[in-house]
């Protein structure tokens, strides 16, 4: 299996050190209500994004998600301005102030969104693995979902259609466990989530999400099957939110003492383990690394909050292409 | 000109569409080996072959998804559903996905994508089967939507709903697929958002469009024949955008409106036609404007109900005949 080699720990670290910085930031921002809308920070959930997306061909292979879509287009290569500007509403973030929270886009970087209805992007995933089929390139998408999207009819659908004409899709469930605040096991009678695949004749993986090492080794592997048979896998992503499911959760579902049992597995602690004990970096290379991402998350922030907001012609642009 | 049903034009457009663009593929329930269900396809999966002609499993969100993922990455789906009343099952992906998308993304994917099929009742199928659509779907900003029956029409509406960069619906008629007309061979384009008078006349104004546009024009020949009325008929053929411009003339000219509409008339698109009339010609109406639709109830499965509830060639007639102080 293709781990990481030793020099991708560090940018791997740097990488999910910004995600978590950043959301920690946007909370923060949206608490002093900076900003308005829903707001899902993705602490807790690093190891996933940077594990898979360094898994493929950035700017090649495609992704969508739903609305936990902060962290993802970083790792494609979206700058943290581009993203905060956008949740500010600003004319300089991605999508120029339509999107909001929920709705990151690139095209460039062929970042699908950013999507609000639960599991909608799912059947939107096996339309561009279509596409790849139909134009027979050697291209794959990434899908990520929430482990509640699972119970949604759509999310059947699609994956039936992507195996039945074997589209390569691989279909993510990023499993914190929760979807709000009911518990999968509440809602889904399958111990193991991957089991799902086995209705569609598809292949079904389990991945620890936390471990960015186990989660990018697999992935490689996966994403390259994928690429070589054109056939869909689903993978259960098991990892955790350690924040409520938006700023407004107060987390009664689940105790105190679950979050800080998962604290001690937190994805960022667990790496940095790594790093410490094969001796690639010292305590003092982790401050200094905290020191700059501080400051590239608050140049984000003043590029944001001094960004114009759109004009007011915008509300009629985008409607329609071709018109205006 | 060759005369061809409406099945028939719709499939030469179709065909000749794909012709044209390899990027564009079919895809919906019975589309390929069956011929599609009212055979609107027939002989293209012959023509084409399964890569391009593409039989779904009965998932309407998902393979209406499928489409607005597929246009996204740069093909041009023309999804069928084997009726409108199963796009119910779909109206997530049409309208929290394909309608929003270019809006959502600041401008960035596009959604060039068809999504057709019959739409409203057509003999005893019951209330399940027999639902105009378009009364919900004009409400949401982002779509194109189509509704025509006449063959040429269809034919050239079609084009342009497939060459269009935006989503496009376009609602036809299960009891028309047989209707014929004369129809141009080949290049024949019709523009989206352009209305045609389908009978000149001075003194109504009536609009009309897909099934009840027949309906209209007969109702029309009679009043003229029997009492003496000259109705003006104008068939917008697409729903959105509409032609106003085309409406509001002919309103100042006779100084009052009928809408009919197959469908619910409760918050319908006649609604829609009636305010923006009575708000940009108030002063040209010489009568309040009048609205002939369904009766408001489920659609009954006995025939003879059926016909009543639809709306009927005397309730048009009474409708104009109102309008002109003449009931
Ligand atoms: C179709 C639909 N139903 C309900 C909601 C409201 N909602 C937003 S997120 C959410 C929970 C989803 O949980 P999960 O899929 O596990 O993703 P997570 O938030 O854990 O990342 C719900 C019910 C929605 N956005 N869409
Ligand atoms: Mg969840």
């Amino acid at each position: 299996m293709p781990a990481p080699k030793k020099d991708q720990l560090i940018p791997f670290y740097r990488e999910m050190l910004l995600a978590r910085r950043f959301e920690e930031r946007t909370g923060q921002l949206y608490v002093q209500q900076k900003f308005n809308g829903f707001c899902h920070l993705y602490i807790g959930q690093e190891a996933v994004s940077t594990g898979c997306l360094n898994a493929i061909r950035k700017g090649e292979d495609h992704v969508i998600s739903a609305y936990r879509d902060h962290v993802q287009p970083m790792v494609l290569g979206m700058t943290p301005r581009e993203v905060m500007a956008e949740l500010l509403g600003k004319s300089t973030g991605c999508v120029k102030g339509k999107g909001g929270s929920m709705h990151m886009f690139s095209k460039d970087l062929r970042y699908y969104g950013g999507h609000g209805i639960v599991g909608g992007q799912v059947p939107l995933a096996t339309g561009i693995g279509f596409k790849i089929k139909y134009k027979k390139e050697d291209n794959v998408v990434l899908c990520f979902l929430g482990d509640a999207a699972i119970n949604q009819g759509q999310f059947h659908e699609a994956l039936n259609m992507a195996a039945v004409w074997k589209l390569p899709c691989l279909f993510i469930i990023e499993n914190n466990l929760y979807g709000m605040g009911t518990a999968i096991n509440r809602t889904c009678a399958l111990e193991n989530l991957a089991d799902r695949a086995k209705g569609y004749a598809m292949r079904g993986e389990t991945v620890d999400g936390r471990d960015v090492v186990k989660t990018y080794t697999k992935m490689t592997e996966l994403v390259e099957w994928v690429r070589k048979t054109s056939e869909p896998v689903l993978i259960d992503m098991q990892t955790y939110r350690l924040r409520g499911h938006s700023m407004s959760d107060p987390g009664h579902y689940r105790t105190k003492e679950e979050v800080t049992k998962e604290r001690e597995r937190d994805c960022l602690v667990l790496l940095q383990d790594v790093i410490l004990s094969k001796k690639l970096a010292t305590e003092s290379d982790f401050e200094h690394w905290d020191e700059e991402t501080m400051e590239v998350v608050e140049d984000a922030i003043t590029f944001a909050e001094e960004s114009p907001e759109p004009d007011a012609s915008e509300i009629w642009t985008d409607v329609f292409v071709d018109e205006n | 000109m060759p005369e061809l049903s409406l099945r028939e034009a719709l499939n030469e457009a179709l065909s000749e569409e794909m012709e044209r663009d390899e990027d564009i593929f079919v895809m919906g329930e019975e589309v390929a080996e069956y011929n599609g269900a009212y055979k609107v396809t027939k002989g293209m999966l012959d023509r084409f072959g399964p890569e391009r002609m593409i039989d779904s499993p009965i998932s309407e969100a998902g393979f209406a998804g499928l489409g607005v993922g597929a246009a996204m990455a740069g093909l041009r789906p023309v999804i069928e559903m084997m009726t409108w009343n199963f796009a119910v099952q779909a109206f997530d992906q049409i309208i929290n996905h394909a309608a929003k998308m270019l809006y959502m993304s600041g401008g960035q994917f596009n959604v060039p994508m068809v999504i057709r099929g019959p739409n409203g009742a057509a003999r005893g199928l019951g209330a399940q089967h027999s639902q105009c659509l378009e009364h919900m779907l004009t409400n949401c900003p982002g779509l194109k939507i189509i509704s025509t029956v006449i063959p040429a029409d269809a034919k050239g509406l079609m084009k342009s709903a497939i060459r269009d960069n935006n989503p496009v619906l376009f609602l036809e008629s299960e009891m028309l697929y047989g209707f014929k007309g004369e129809v141009p061979e080949g290049e024949h384009i019709i523009p989206i958002g352009k209305g045609d008078i389908k009978r000149e006349g001075t003194d109504v104004t009536v609009i009309s469009w897909n099934k009840a546009l027949l309906q209209t024009l007969d109702a029309a020949a009679s009043l003229a024949a029997e009492d003496g009325i000259n109705v003006e008929v104008i068939d917008p053929r697409t729903l959105m955008p509409l032609d106003e411009e085309l409406i509001f003339e002919s309103v100042r000219k006779t100084n009052r409106l009928v809408v009919v509409e197959e469908g619910w008339g409760v918050s319908s698109f006649g609604c829609y036609i009636t305010d923006r009339v009575t708000t940009e010609c108030f002063d040209d109406l010489d009568a309040p404007p009048a609205r002939v639709s369904n009766l408001f109830v489920p659609m009954p499965f006995n025939v003879t109900l059926e016909k009543e509830v639809l709306p009927t060639e005397s309730r048009i007639k009474e409708a104009v005949k109102k309008v002109l102080y003449k009931d």
